[in-house]
């Protein structure tokens, strides 16, 4: 409970630099036709009208943040410069009560860790009360002198920007503290979202930023991460303590869809679908996406030890019958209203161990799979408890647990081969599995500390640290930094799957598994064995997910629940029936009807606007491309021994090449060359589908195909096509 | 606990029900908008309405706009229903109902009105311990 008094005493220090009033409009068909533009540095606000050209070529969600970004910056803007935004919008179809998964949050910004944009989706509450406040967008640009707090009221039509010193940094602690201090009653609680981050976002390069929800039953504030790239530090850097908005009056006709009957009758057959399906299918309900770290460890994909292995004996430990115990049990975990798929589940009552909170018993928002995969096996903490206590941590420190825990795994084997030692990392005894030194690590991140402060530069600003600052070998660190474009990669073993490696690292952001996800298709169903078929899933899977990220969805009730009879459609792997019902809600939301090649044109537009953002600031194009060595292949002896079978078999069958009387660092050496040379293939491949010149740049005639013939654009792409 | 029990041996089929609950609770007599269902399967009389015991409704509202009366009923606060419908989804009967286009769902109160015009005295209001 928080003390009202000292919520007054927080209160009565705010001191309000900026005041801004906006006139109250209904949405029009899922948009509201106008954007809200704060700058905390020169406290302007306004609005800004939304073109039709923006709605038919950026659609919304991470379209409508990458356009606004693109206009905020140029190409010489670094993350920390006040010209850096960070813009949140939801899409048109977002924010409907009806079909699961409807209420994500799409967060983009100039990434401190990569340099280029970075995109995040995240849950809670703030996306859809901002839109239905009157915004399809917010843009934050600018960089106050002291920490100040905004405030969006959607009922009153008030934007209020005030020094809040007092307020605490922490996310659970600040969400609790903003839920209580803007309801005028109970109710209003679940009424209000806060968007924060924390002391680790201030310290670290790996900031995510938490969104809100009020949970009623828990009678509290649950976090949801836009983890990924940084953005959490951005918002701390530009002295944001936190964005605020209240929204009154929800209900599933805000959105003024053309037809509200389409939007019930499909999600009410999917909450079905859910309600009798999941319990035999993904166990969304009872565990969420943890019930993944069996399967991953049973295929071998589970990343052990820095990537090296994917399967350890312990890994049961950390299985989902593990999480669904830890997990407080039928409770509607919606991470937006509407979704029965309630996957954003909690851990009640967890006791404290460490840090500054020791001591004290808190709810642990998680952990997904990502988090169980980089806080647990990749670093070898096969233990529940302490991954939790990982989890707590990273969230309320605004730190993403998959950054950390792909970093936690590299670290932990620099110091395991010795490039690390305790005098290296200031007493950090950091071998696998030592999770008390890890979380003291992430401790001295949030305190801007000790080894914390150069762990919390990431990976690929650690391989040059180590190498500039200990004499490590700069290759060898570029072999096992699982990071691209520097982005620390999520937690699937993509080693043994071409397509995967394509899915991970030819991506517009970094390598996250939210673009393609192709494991399975690949080494279990065997689904794409030829270049063609690979570029082909490599084309159409991050479109049609790109897609989710313009209108404000979630990607996970589109097949982490199947109807009964998917497997007799043609190409159940695309879920024909799930993707119907988004064209068809697309349709009764905004009144413009949809087709499955619509949908691929309207991702197309915007994946290609994306890249060429990356080209604007000087990257992506092939060279950014490739993975590090760990990602595609064995880089040591220990990882080839523990596949020899399969290597050995490799070099037989595909290579031609007898293994017998080879040293392992002579067989390393040829199938090192052989898989760069498959990749490359892939490249060829892939860049040719998307429309893409072989160096990785869309052509003009392509853009002109997609009417995204721009004139920045055109001109963009002209200079690096020469 | 008091509930609206049903006994379709007795139930006649005149819709009476249906149009008694509909035009008390949406001035129109259309069994679409009734909280009680009677229809005929496989040439039986089949009574759908909510018996109050289950609660998966309760349990699956994200709001708390479903909750259980001090009477043992359970009731819907329409000003707090966001309007998702797994109420709807979760209920095992198919007692929670919905009218497409229109923002909540209802459901049977208990209030006792069919009971009292039914011309067959299938539906009568009982109270049970808890």
């Amino acid at each position: 409970m928080i003390e009202r008094k000292n919520l007054e005493d927080m209160k009565a220090k705010h001191r309000t630099l900026k005041e801004y009033s906006f006139a109250k409009k209904p949405l029009h068909r899922g948009y509201n036709n106008r954007t809200l533009y704060v700058n905390v540095g020169t406290l302007e606000i306004k609005e800004k009208p939304v073109s039709e050209e923006m709605k038919e070529k950026f659609i919304g969600g991470k379209g409508f943040g990458l356009r606004l970004l693109w206009d905020g910056v140029t190409e010489r803007t670094r993350w920390n410069d006040p010209e850096n935004e960070i813009n949140i919008a939801v899409g048109p179809v977002g924010g409907n009560t009806n079909y699961p998964g409807s209420g994500k949050s799409l967060v983009v910004s100039l990434s401190p860790l990569t340099d280029i944009p970075i995109d995040s989706n995240v849950g809670g509450h703030f996306g859809p009360y901002l839109k239905f406040s009157g915004f399809d967008a917010l843009e934050l640009q600018g960089k106050a002198d002291r920490d100040v707090i905004v405030y969006i009221d959607g009922n009153a039509g008030n934007v209020k920007v005030f020094e809040a010193p007092d307020e605490e940094t922490n996310s659970h602690l600040l969400a609790h503290q903003l839920h209580e201090m803007f309801a005028e009653n109970d109710n209003e609680r679940q009424h209000i979202s806060v968007v924060s981050a924390g002391k680790g976002a201030e310290n670290t390069l790996l900031g995510c930023l938490n969104f809100s929800l009020w949970d009623k039953r828990r009678n509290g504030p649950r976090l949801k991460q836009a983890g990924r790239g940084g953005i959490g530090t951005v918002f701390r850097d530009k002295r944001i303590k936190a964005v605020v908005v209240k929204f009154s009056g929800l209900n599933s006709l805000l959105n003024d869809p053309a037809d509200l009957k389409v939007i019930q009758e499909r999600g009410l057959k999917l909450h079905k679908e859910i309600v009798s399906l999941d319990s035999q299918q993904c166990r969304m309900r009872t565990c969420g996406t943890a019930h993944l770290v069996e399967i991953m460890n049973d295929y071998d994909l589970l990343p052990v030890m820095n990537f090296q292995y994917g399967q350890h004996p312990e890994a049961e430990k950390l299985n989902s019958h593990v999480w669904e115990k830890f997990f407080s049990q039928n409770v509607p975990d919606g991470c937006w209203y509407g979704c029965t798929m309630a996957c954003a589940h909690a851990v009640d009552g967890f006791l404290l161990k460490t840090g500054p909170y020791k001591g004290k018993r808190v709810v642990v928002d998680g952990p997904e799979y990502e988090t169980v995969g980089g806080c647990g096996s990749n670093p070898a903490i096969f233990n529940p408890e302490a991954v939790l206590e990982i989890n707590f941590y990273c969230d309320t420190y605004g730190i993403d647990t998959i950054s950390f825990g792909t970093l936690t795994a590299f670290v932990m084997e620099c110091f395991e081969r010795g490039i690390l030692n305790k005098e290296r990392t200031g007493g950090l005894e950091m071998t696998w599995g030592n999770w008390e030194a890890t979380l003291e690590m992430m401790h001295q991140m949030a305190r801007g500390e000790g080894f914390g402060k150069i762990a919390g530069l990431g990976i690929k600003k650690m391989e040059e640290y180590f190498t500039r600052h200990f004499g490590a070998d700069e290759g060898f660190l570029k072999d096992i930094g699982v990071q691209g474009k520097g982005l620390e990669q999520s937690e699937y073993m993509s080693k043994e799957s071409l397509a995967q490696q394509g899915g991970y690292y030819l991506t517009n952001k970094g390598p996250q598994h939210d673009e393609a996800w192709l494991i399975f298709m690949d080494m279990v169903n065997n689904m794409i064995p030829t270049f063609e078929k690979k570029a082909e899933a490599l084309h159409y899977f991050p479109m049609f997910r790109t897609w989710f990220g313009l209108q404000g969805l979630c990607k996970l009730p589109w097949n982490d629940i199947e109807p009964a009879d998917n497997a007799k459609h043609p190409e159940p792997n695309k879920v024909p029936e799930h993707v119907q019902n988004y064209l068809d809600i697309y349709e009764a939301v905004t009144g413009k009807k949809l087709d499955k090649e619509g949908m691929i044109l309207q991702s197309e537009r915007v994946y290609n606007f994306q890249r060429i953002f990356n080209l604007r600031m000087g990257h992506g194009k092939r060279n950014d491309d490739y993975p590090p060595y760990r990602a595609m292949g064995p880089v040591t002896k220990e990882e080839y021994e523990s596949r020899q079978e399969r290597y050995d078999g490799q070099l037989k069958e595909k290579l031609g090449v007898d293994p017998t009387g080879k040293s392992v660092e002579e067989k390393i050496k040829i199938l090192r060359e052989y898989r760069l040379k498959q990749y490359d293939g892939l490249i060829d491949a892939v860049y040719l589908r998307r429309g893409w010149s072989p160096e990785g740049v869309p052509t003009v005639e392509h853009l002109r195909k997609l009417g995204m013939d721009l004139p920045e654009l055109v001109e963009t792409v002209k200079k690096h096509l020469k | 606990m008091k509930y609206l029990k049903s006994d379709s041996e007795k139930c006649i089929g005149c819709g009476t029900c249906m149009n008694v609950c509909s035009r008390l609770y949406f001035k129109e007599e259309n069994p679409e908008r009734s909280a009680i269902r009677v229809f005929t399967q496989e040439g039986s009389r089949k009574i759908v309405v909510c018996n109050q015991k289950c609660r998966l409704c309760v349990q699956e509202c994200p709001v708390q706009a479903l909750t259980v009366a001090k009477t043992g009923v359970v009731v819907l606060n329409k000003n707090l229903c966001v309007g998702c419908l797994a109420c709807v989804a979760v209920c095992p009967i198919g007692a929670m109902q919905y009218f497409p286009g229109e923002k909540s769902p209802f459901k049977c109160v208990a209030c006792g009105a069919c009971a009292k015009e039914c011309p067959a005295d299938a539906l009568e209001i009982v109270a049970q311990e808890e």
